[in-house]
């Protein structure tokens, strides 16, 4: 049965539909892939027994006509989406054992449409990472690995769990949450594809809170085709998010024409940055031709204030953070150190169920956000933003969407960049812009470097036309040559 | 602008993290290498820009003050440490 792990999810989709085989065996095939699969840490908590009841139901409901457009599709959640009765932890020590007595809007979308929920995804402690590595339940593995190397990379972050696991065939497919960058870098390291929608497409009740200004929940799929039918369950108005938008959700699958012709494809210069791999470069460039070929134009255009996009983002996030991760007190949910009163009971709560990432990050926010350097550092970086979303919006004037490369590298070592943060947070150079404008963007995989590493190009779209974007990834991901499935070396 | 270990003493107190004496020093080293790098927006002129304070270009819904949810506190205290019958509790905090 290991074969139905193989299938996209719109090639399982059709299968269960013309009943060449049920929900059951598809989701029993993804529970001993995963079973298999310990040593990659991708999963904090499996979700077998539920994920077989509610293939059960599918298929009940498959036979009686009455399918949901994800009926009887085995899929992960991210461990950042609160679900009900289901152990959520955000890779933090201080919310394990944390089981939510209410499901996240984007979750609960999933499986009204019929998904089938295969367990909760590692990630990034609390989303704050770029390589699974600050995670308190420990480092994800990449499920590709250098030639002749068994030295273990990582997938990414702050996704890596979800990567990692569709990456590996372990789920059809995952949802991913990104604040600069984290479905988007995870999916390029491990040859799959992301996308993060328009801030405001999916709802963010129930998702445990980073920055809330830049998160948005996306999915991550084998094939832009899965991302469409995915995201379609996704998104949605949900008055529960004051910032959802009020919008009908589009047949994304509808948009994948094929037809790019005449369309306008920005180029931006300020993305070619000193001492990028020529792997990368070539590739880009490679895009180019794709598109080219297929009848875009390519424009190039200038996003003047790239540079200043993550300086910006490292204000904005660390003080939304502050604020958001204030609630983990030890009083409300969580762990809780006793202490000799009420502040130091908060204070050695916070310390021990915290990571070092996580409190650097809460450090920083607090002191931007302190009286005296509030003007200097946050309404600085805020204006800064308001330049960078002016950037987009006057190139979007001229263009329909932008390509760049995703990330300025492919999947590393761990603990090759674990003891320089700033070296770390260079990962979202090209994603990060995207988060603080609110655009949609989409990673695609589309080659592989010279040790046979998935890398992926972006395309970033104007608000809300995730159409476009998928459209232009599916063209992309038909030209390029599709990326091999990783060795199975875990399953010793 | 950098940080010295009496101010990141000062930050962690506002962010109510216990950090250990001898750890204020590479924390303080730390910081200083992020507030150090973001210090380059400072070539950005700003001048006349507005802060952003909305991402989307869009109205904030406004909905009925009502009453749309509640009285279940058992299980909005589930997952405290140290719930007791409907109630969160604190060590004391008035003498």
């Amino acid at each position: 049965m290991t074969e139905l792990t193989k299938l996209t999810m719109a090639e399982a989709r059709d299968g269960l539909k013309a009943k060449e085989f049920t929900s059951v065996e598809l989701t029993q095939a993804h529970v001993e892939a995963i079973e298999s699969a310990r040593a990659l840490n991708c999963f904090v908590t499996e979700t077998a027994e539920r994920a077989l009841e509610q293939a059960k139901q599918s298929d009940e409901r498959l036979q009686s006509g009455q399918a949901g457009p994800m009926e009887g599709l085995p899929v992960a959640i991210k461990d950042l989406f609160c679900t009900e009765g289901v152990q959520t932890t955000a890779s933090s020590h201080i919310l394990e054992g944390f089981v939510p007595q209410y499901e996240s809007t984007v979750s609960a979308n999933l499986w009204r449409d019929g998904a089938v929920m295969l367990g909760k995804t590692n990630l990034d402690e609390f989303a704050m990472g770029s390589s699974n590595e600050t995670s308190f339940f420990g480092n994800v593995v990449n499920p590709y690995r250098r030639p002749g190397d068994e030295t273990p990379l990582v997938p990414g972050g702050s996704s890596g769990g979800s990567s990692a696991a569709v990456a590996a065939r372990l789920a059809l497919g995952a949802t991913g949450t990104d604040t600069g960058g984290s479905i988007r870098q995870p999916a390029s390291f491990t040859g799959i594809v992301g996308i993060k929608p328009t801030y405001g497409r999916c709802s963010r009740w129930g998702i445990v809170a980073f920055a809330s200004s830049l998160d948005q929940a996306g999915p991550m799929t084998r094939t832009v085709r899965d991302a469409a039918i995915m995201l379609g369950s996704m998104a949605g108005f949900d008055p529960k998010d004051s910032t959802c938008v009020d919008r009908p959700v589009p047949n994304y699958e509808a948009s994948l024409t094929g037809d790019v012709r005449g369309l306008k494809i920005g180029v931006p210069k300020e993305y070619r940055l000193d001492g990028m791999p020529g792997e990368i470069e070539a590739l880009w460039q490679k895009g180019i031709n794709w598109l080219k070929a297929a009848g875009a134009e390519i424009v190039d255009v200038s996003l003047p204030h790239t540079k200043y996009a993550l300086p910006a983002y490292y204000i904005v996030a660390p003080a939304e953070a502050s604020s958001n991760l204030a609630r983990y007190d030890g009083v409300k949910y969580g762990l809780r150190e006793e202490g000799t009163d009420i502040a130091d009971m908060y204070e050695k709560t916070r310390a021990a169920g915290f990571g070092a990432e996580v409190q650097r990050r809460v450090m920083i926010g607090t002191y931007v956000l302190s009286a005296g350097y509030y003007d200097a550092y946050y309404l600085k970086a805020q204006k800064v933003r308001s330049l960078i979303a002016g950037d987009f919006k006057k190139v979007f004037e001229t263009v329909d969407a932008i390509l760049t490369p995703t990330a300025p590298s492919a999947a590393f070592g761990a603990g090759e960049k674990s003891d320089d943060p700033l070296s770390m947070y260079l990962n979202d150079v090209f994603t990060v812009t995207g988060n603080l404008a609110g655009l949609p963007g989409i990673s695609v995989p589309a080659g592989v470097d010279g040790q046979g590493l998935p890398l992926g190009l972006q395309v970033v779209g104007k608000p809300f036309d995730e159409e476009m974007v998928l459209k232009i990834a599916d063209v992309i991901e038909s030209a390029a040559d599709p990326i091999a499935a990783p060795q199975e070396w875990w399953k010793a | 602008m950098s940080v010295d270990t009496e101010t990141v003493r000062r930050i962690a107190h506002l962010a109510r993290i216990a950090v250990k004496e001898e750890a204020l020093e590479p924390m303080t080293g730390e910081l200083n290498t992020i507030l150090d790098w973001v210090e380059q927006l400072g070539e950005v002129n700003t001048e006349g820009v507005e802060p952003m304070t909305r991402v989307v270009d869009t109205q904030l819904r406004w909905r009925q003050d009502e009453v749309t949810d509640g009285g279940y506190p058992e299980r909005v205290t589930k997952n405290a440490p140290d719930g007791d019958d409907g109630f969160f509790t604190v060590p004391k905090v008035v003498e």
